[in-house]
């Protein structure tokens, strides 16, 4: 990187490198970020459904520790997935209503980074509040230190991968009207890799065997989409806005 | 100079055939006032010219840009009848984002935008407290600060008062005469001097 001196040649640099246009990215995600805080009822549906649903287990089941300890991670997990489910028709139907999104598809800036952006606000205002409140269900629910730990590291991984894999889904649906159960029927599939890999790693770490390969996979999954679903999800927009 | 070309343009919806072979030049300085009945293409037609839609066939060129390339997307200014403002936010925070889309202005324009347009101290009122007609001119209140080549313009008199019209109709007249070009699609009659039509 060059050295500059004043101000107004670090911003003709910063121009010349795509620094400053960075900017537009950053306010998609600070825009949708604050369209949610200001609409919070709706931000916070997913949440509630989350800890209802995952509280309901022990009346349902059993409220023995060594019963609910073993599906645990299993209860976390399905729950933080239908929640991150419910949450996705709102990522572009919202812009896709008001004429926002097709602004963004004319727009000469990188479309899959702005869907990016969007896909990043959504993560933070579902996956960031699901990873925060799942230890405290994780201990409701009797599992042990280790599974928590294991608990927030699966989470860590896998949620943005649900985000960018739901996000596929939910430009594949835009303009279909009362689509929810298309969304269901496109993106679990997608999600099974994902649970079947998250909630064994839990399990397993329990009973002392080695879950690298499970955090490996799922780490994977995580880059594969990171690479793929913002195009991915791109092209199905400007295929759906046609 | 700018020169707008539309070659042999062929749109078809469904069944529909909405129009076949077109072909336009249009100039620096033209305001091109697109009319018809209803489905019968003018939308469709600025959608294809605006990139969102792709035609059965023809080719369509900016200065010698192709439709959807980065530098013709750079170039034009789209505004569809769609209101492209979210209610949770503020008149000011919805045109900034608007214009960030295509260019990077100071507040203090947009600011003075929303005077111009007539809607002085309703920078940080929430969008969805305005009117219809008022939303409007949030958005067109965006034309003020366009440096776009080409407007395609997508019915901008609809839900404004007379007055509104005529503020818009100067504003398009203004950039014309400054070397830009104006397409629109309107039903009602426009006194625009000067105007092509171009009927559907």
């Amino acid at each position: 990187m060059p050295v500059y001196h004043t101000p107004r040649l670090y911003f003709k640099w910063a121009k010349g490198v795509g620094i400053i246009t960075m900017n537009i990215y950053l306010q998609t995600l600070k825009r949708d970020l604050n369209v949610a805080i200001r609409n919070l009822s709706s931000a916070l549906n997913p949440l509630l459904f989350f800890i209802i649903s995952a509280s309901l287990f022990p009346l349902a089941i059993s409220p023995e520790g060594t019963t609910l300890s073993q599906i645990a991670a299993g209860i976390i997990w399905v729950t933080s997935m239908l929640a991150v489910l419910l949450s996705l028709n709102s990522l572009f139907h919202h812009d896709f209503e008001n004429g926002v999104l097709e602004q963004m598809l004319i727009s000469h800036h990188s479309l899959p980074l702005l869907i990016l952006s969007k896909i990043i606000a959504h993560w933070l205002l579902t996956g960031i509040p699901i990873i925060l409140l799942s230890p405290l269900l994780g201990l409701f629910l009797f599992l042990d230190n280790e599974g928590v730990k294991i608990l927030i590291i699966t989470l860590l991984l896998a949620t943005p991968s649900l985000s960018l894999i739901g996000a596929i889904g939910a430009s594949l649906i835009i303009g279909i009207k009362n689509s929810g159960m298309l969304l269901s029927l496109l993106i679990l599939p997608l999600y099974i890799p994902i649970l079947i890999f998250a909630s064994s790693a839990v399990s397993q770490v329990s009973v002392g065997l080695d879950i690298s390969a499970q955090l490996y996979f799922l780490a994977t999954i995580l880059v594969v989409s990171l690479m793929t679903a913002p195009f991915v999800s791109s092209i199905a927009l400007k295929i759906s806005l046609e | 100079m700018s020169l707008l070309t539309i070659n042999n343009l062929s749109c078809q919806k469904g069944y529909n055939l909405l129009f076949d072979k077109l072909s336009l030049v249009i100039n620096s300085g033209d305001i091109l006032r697109i009319t018809g009945t209803n489905g019968s293409g003018k939308t469709s037609l600025l959608k294809i010219l605006a990139g969102l839609n792709t035609p059965e066939q023809g080719i369509i060129h900016l200065d010698n840009y192709p439709v959807k390339s980065e530098k013709y997307q750079s170039i034009i200014f789209y505004l569809g009848h769609l209101s492209a403002l979210n209610s949770e936010l503020s008149c000011l925070e919805n045109l900034k984002y608007l214009n960030a889309l295509n260019q990077s202005v100071d507040e203090q324009r947009l600011i003075d935008a929303l005077n111009r347009i007539g809607l002085q101290g309703y920078e940080n009122e929430y969008c969805g407290k305005l009117s219809a007609g008022q939303k409007r001119r949030v958005v067109l209140s965006a034309l003020f600060i366009s440096d776009a080549k080409v407007w395609l313009l997508d019915e901008p008199f609809t839900a404004l008062d007379p007055q509104g019209v005529e503020l818009i109709e100067q504003c398009i007249s203004e950039y014309c005469k400054q070397g830009g070009i104006c397409l629109f699609t309107t039903h009602q009659d426009s006194t625009l001097s000067g105007q092509k039509v171009l009927a559907l």
